[in-house]
C-alpha cells in the first residue's frame, strides 16, 4: 500500500515537473502536447521509483542493498510484488477491469447502433467511444492470457520456482497503470477518435487526447515486449531436470511462439506511434503526403505488429484450450509435435502477412498475390491445432465440466472467424467486404471467440489452483450457454450487414438495415448481462466456494502437483520431469517426481473421466 | 536429489545453475528486440524518401563521429577484457575512456543537429529520417553512457572480479550493439545514393 501510494506521489509529482519545466523552456500553454510528453515520460519515471524500483534496481544501481518488499497476505497484490503468481493474478485482476470498461464501451455503441440516424452520441463522440472500445480490448486480448496464465502457470509448469527476471516481472506489470490512466485521461484533452487503429493522417491533425493514446499504447508496448523476453528466457534456462522440449506442456509451447511474436514485432507498433508523435509535437512530416511523406508508411509499419499480434491473442488461447481439451477428455494430446510445428509455423507466417489489411488502401498491385497468398497458408497450421483439439475429443471420456464446455465451445467460434476470415484474405471478396460490419463481426468471432473465450476457459480451468476453491459448475455452465447464445444473436446479423453495406466506424447507416441492428443491440446488451453473472460466479467461488484440493481434475501437469494456491517457491523438492505431460490411459505413464516427495504424475486415470474424480461438489 | 530439500535450499541452487544463462539469453533478446526497432526506422528513411540527399551534409563530421564510436567499443572491449583479468587499474582507464567518447561523440551530434536545422529542418523529409534516427541512436548512446557510468561506479567500488563481473560484460554488449546500429544508420543517412 505504501509503495502504491508513493508510486502514485512521484507519478504525479514527476508529471508536473516535467510538464512545468517544458513550459518554462519553451513558452505557449502547459497544456501543449510537447508539455504532456514530457510530463507523461517524467511522471512514468516517477511512478516505476515510487513503486518499487526506486527500493531495488536504483538502489543497487548506486552500490547500497536492495530494500525487498516484506509485505505478506493480500497486500502484496498492492505492491510491487516479484512473485510470479501474484503478479499472475494482478494480470488477471486488472484485465477483467479492463475488459468490463471495454464492455461498458460496447454497450453505448451499440446502444447508438440501435436506431439510424443521431442517437445518444453525435458523430465525433461515436467515434471516441469506439476508440476506447477498440483500443482497451486489443491491450486485453493481447496481455490477459500471456500477463495472468502465462505468469502464473509457465514457471510451474517447467517445474521452475520464478520467471528469470522476477523483478523485471513486476516492472512489466505496474507499466500497465500509466496505460489505463494515460487512456483514460484522454478525454481531458479532446480524446482520441481514430480508432485503435490510429491512421494518419487523421491521428496526426486531431485533438490532443490522441497524444496520451500514443504515450500510453507505446508503455504497452514495452510492457509486452519485455513481459515476451522473461517468458522466453524462463522457457529456455529454467526448465526442470527431464523438462525436455519434447515434454513440455502445450501451453508453455503456446507462450513461447506468443512470445517471439511479441517480442519482435511490437516494436514496429511502438515505432510507427512514435512517428505520429514526432509528427504532431516535432514538426517532422512523416506522414504529411504534401510534404513528401506517405501515410501508407504508417500503414505497412502497423500492421507489420498489429498482424502479428492477433496470434499473441489467440496463441495462447490455442494453448488454454489443447490444455484443458486433454485433460478434460482424459486422453494425450493429439499429434503434439504438429500441434508444436504449427504454433511455431503460425508465428513465422505471421510476420509477411500484414498487407492483407491493406488491399484497399492504393499501394502497389503486385503484392496482393503473395500476401494473400501467405495469409492463406496460415490457415495450414491452424488446421492442424483444429484437427488436434478434434481428435484429442474423438471418443476421449469427456468430463463435461464448465472448462470443457467453453473449450468446446470456442472451436466453434474459432471456426467460424477463422472460416469467414478466407474472404477477407481473398483480394477480390476483400474488396468489396473491406471496413464493412462483416470485418467487425469476424474479428468478434476470432479475437472473443478465440481469444475471450479461451480467457475464460483458461479462467475456469484453473480457478480452483489459483484461489484454492471450486467454481460453481452448474452456474458456470449456464454463463457459459448465456454467453455463447448472446454471442451468436449479437454478431451473426453483423454478417449481413456487412454484406449489405453497413460501414464500420460510422455511427449512422442506411435505413433499411435498422431491423438487423436494432435486434444485435438487444443481443449484445443480452450478451453484456452474462459479465455481471461471472463476476458473481467469480467472487462467490472465491469467498466460500467448497475447498478445492491439490488436482480437483486430476490432471498430470507439475501446476496440479503442489497444493492449491501453491506455496512460494511452488515446490518443495527439486522436480524431475521422467515423461510426456499428456500420458492419459497408458500404463505406468508418469510425468514427474519429486526428492522427497511421495512420487506423482498420474495418480489414477480411471478414476477421473467418470464425473466423480476429485472432491468437488 | 537426494541433498537438502528445503525450498529456500533447491531455489538458490537452482538459481546458481541458470542465472548466468538467463542473463546473457535475455540481453541477447533485448538487443534482438531493439534491432526491430531501428530496422523500422531505417526502412521508413527508404520508404519515405528514398536514397535522396540534401546537398550539404557533413561528411567529415559523420566520419569523424563514427571513428569515435568505434574506437570506443574497442576500449569498452578492452574494459571488460580488464575486469575479466581483474586489471583494476586498465578497468578503470578504458571504462573512462569510452564514457568520455560517448560523450564527444554526443557533442558531436549536438554539432551536426545545429547544422542540420539550417540546411535540412525537421520539415523536410530528409530532415525527418535524419533526427528521428540520429535522435533514436543518441538516446541509445545516453542510455549507454548512463549505464557505463554506474558499472564504472560499482566497479571503481570494488563490486566486481574476474568470475563475478556480469554487469561489465551486459553493459559492453550493450555498447558494442549501439555502435553495431550506428554502422548501419551512417551508411542509410550518408553514404547510399547522393548525387
Amino acid at each position: 500500500m505504501r509503495q502504491l501510494l508513493r508510486a502514485v506521489i512521484f507519478g504525479i509529482l514527476g508529471y508536473l515537473i516535467g510538464a512545468t519545466l517544458t513550459w518554462l523552456v519553451r513558452g505557449g500553454s502547459l497544456g501543449d502536447e510537447v508539455c504532456v510528453v514530457f510530463g507523461y515520460v517524467v511522471g512514468l519515471v516517477g511512478w516505476l521509483f515510487g513503486i518499487g524500483m526506486g527500493d531495488t534496481w536504483v538502489r543497487e544501481w548506486f552500490g547500497l542493498p536492495a530494500r525487498e518488499s516484506d509485505v505478506t497476505g493480500w497486500k502484496r497484490y498492492l505492491g510491487f510484488s516479484t512473485d510470479h503468481k501474484v503478479i499472475g493474478v494482478q494480470y488477471l485482476a486488472t484485465f477483467i477491469v479492463v475488459l468490463l470498461l471495454g464492455g461498458v464501451a460496447a454497450m453505448i455503441i451499440r446502444f447508438e447502433l440501435a436506431q439510424a440516424g443521431e442517437g445518444i452520441l453525435n458523430a465525433d463522440r461515436y467515434n471516441q467511444v469506439m476508440s476506447m472500445h477498440g483500443i482497451l480490448m486489443v491491450a486485453v486480448a493481447v496481455a490477459a492470457i500471456l500477463g495472468s496464465f502465462g505468469n502464473y502457470l509457465v514457471p510451474i509448469m517447467i517445474g521452475a520456482d520464478d520467471m528469470a527476471f522476477p523483478r523485471l516481472n513486476a516492472v512489466t506489470f505496474w507499466l500497465i497503470p500509466p496505460v489505463a490512466i494515460g487512456l483514460l485521461a484522454a478525454p481531458t484533452l479532446g480524446s482520441f477518435d481514430a480508432g485503435w487503429t490510429a491512421y494518419p493522417p487523421l491521428s496526426v491533425v486531431n485533438n490532443g487526447g490522441q497524444i496520451l493514446f500514443v504515450l500510453a499504447v507505446t508503455t504497452f508496448g514495452l510492457s509486452s515486449i519485455l513481459g515476451g523476453l522473461n517468458v522466453i528466457t524462463t522457457i529456455v534456462t529454467m526448465r526442470a531436470p527431464g523438462m525436455t522440449w519434447g515434454r513440455l506442456p502445450i501451453f508453455v509451447w503456446a507462450a513461447f511462439a506468443a512470445s517471439m511474436i511479441s517480442l519482435l514485432t511490437t516494436q514496429f507498433f511502438a515505432a510507427s506511434l512514435v512517428l505520429i508523435a514526432m509528427d504532431r509535437v516535432a514538426g517532422t512530416v512523416f506522414f504529411d503526403g504534401g510534404a513528401g511523406g506517405d501515410p501508407l508508411l504508417y500503414q505497412h509499419l502497423f500492421w507489420f505488429y498489429s498482424h502479428p499480434a492477433v496470434y499473441v491473442m489467440v496463441l495462447p488461447g490455442f494453448g488454454l484450450v489443447l490444455e484443458t481439451i486433454t485433460h478434460m477428455s482424459r486422453k494425450p494430446l493429439f499429434a503434439y509435435k504438429a500441434v508444436v510445428v504449427s504454433l511455431l509455423t503460425i508465428a513465422g507466417l505471421s510476420v509477411i502477412v500484414w498487407a492483407h489489411h491493406m488491399f484497399t488502401s492504393g499501394m502497389a498491385e503486385y503484392l496482393h498475390g503473395p500476401f494473400m497468398f501467405a495469409t492463406e497458408m496460415i490457415s495450414v497450421p491452424t488446421g492442424v491445432i483444429f484437427l488436434s483439439a478434434m481428435a484429442t475429443l474423438w471418443r476421449g471420456k469427456l468430463w463435461m465440466k464448465t472448462p470443457l464446455f467453453f473449450a468446446m465451445i470456442w472451436i466453434f467460434q474459432f471456426l467460424m472467424g477463422g472460416v469467414t476470415g478466407i474472404f477477407l484474405a481473398d483480394v477480390v471478396t476483400d474488396v468489396s467486404l473491406h471496413d464493412s460490419y462483416f470485418v467487425v463481426a469476424h474479428f468478434h468471432y476470432t479475437i472473443m471467440g478465440g481469444m475471450i473465450f479461451a480467457f475464460l476457459t483458461g479462467i475456469f480451468f484453473w480457478f480452483p489452483k489459483i484461489t484454492g476453491r471450486m467454481i460453481n459448475d452448474r452456474l458456470g455452465i449456464i454463463f457459459a450457454l448465456w454467453l455463447t447464445i448472446g454471442f451468436q444473436l449479437t454478431f451473426l446479423p453483423q454478417f449481413w450487414l456487412g454484406t449489405n453495406g453497413m460501414n464500420r466506424r460510422i455511427a449512422d447507416y442506411p435505413d433499411q438495415l435498422e431491423g438487423a441492428n436494432l435486434f444485435s443491440s438487444i443481443s449484445a446488451f443480452f450478451l453484456g448481462g452474462s459479465f455481471l453473472l461471472l463476476i458473481y460466479i467469480l467472487l462467490s467461488a472465491a469467498r466460500r466456494g467448497p475447498k478445492a484440493g491439490d488436482n480437483p481434475w486430476n490432471a498430470s501437469t507439475l501446476e496440479w502437483q503442489v497444493s492449491s494456491p501453491p506455496p512460494e517457491h511452488n515446490f518443495s523438492g527439486q522436480p524431475t520431469v521422467v515423461g510426456h505431460p499428456y500420458g492419459y490411459g497408458t500404463a505406468d505413464s508418469r510425468h514427474a517426481e519429486f526428492a522427497g516427495m511421495t512420487a506423482v504424475g498420474l495418480a489414477e486415470p480411471e478414476q477421473a473421466g467418470t464425473g466423480e474424480g476429485g472432491d468437488n461438489e | 536429489m537426494a541433498m537438502t530439500t528445503t525450498p529456500e535450499a533447491v531455489h538458490s541452487r537452482a538459481e546458481a545453475t541458470y542465472r548466468p544463462a538467463a542473463n546473457r539469453l535475455g540481453l541477447w533478446l533485448f538487443l534482438a528486440s531493439e534491432t526491430f526497432l531501428f530496422s523500422a526506422f531505417i526502412s521508413s528513411r527508404f520508404v519515405v524518401s528514398g536514397t535522396d540527399q540534401p546537398e550539404h551534409l557533413n561528411q567529415g563530421l559523420a566520419l569523424l563521429l563514427t571513428l569515435l564510436l568505434l574506437w570506443s567499443s574497442i576500449s569498452a572491449f578492452r574494459a571488460e577484457a580488464a575486469m575479466a583479468h581483474d586489471n583494476r587499474r586498465l578497468f578503470h582507464r578504458e571504462m573512462l575512456t569510452t564514457i568520455v567518447l560517448g560523450a564527444l561523440f554526443l557533442v558531436g551530434v549536438g554539432v551536426e543537429f545545429n547544422e542540420a536545422l539550417t540546411d535540412f529542418p525537421a520539415n523536410t523529409i530528409y530532415g525527418s529520417s535524419f533526427f528521428m534516427l540520429i535522435g533514436l541512436h543518441a538516446f541509445h548512446v545516453l542510455t549507454g553512457i548512463l549505464a557505463l557510468g554506474v558499472v564504472w561506479n560499482l566497479g571503481r567500488l570494488g563490486h566486481y572480479g574476474s568470475d563475478n563481473h556480469w554487469p561489465v560484460e551486459g553493459v559492453v554488449k550493450y555498447w558494442h550493439f549501439v555502435d553495431l546500429m550506428w554502422v548501419a544508420i551512417y551508411p542509410t543517412l550518408y553514404l547510399f545514393g547522393g548525387s
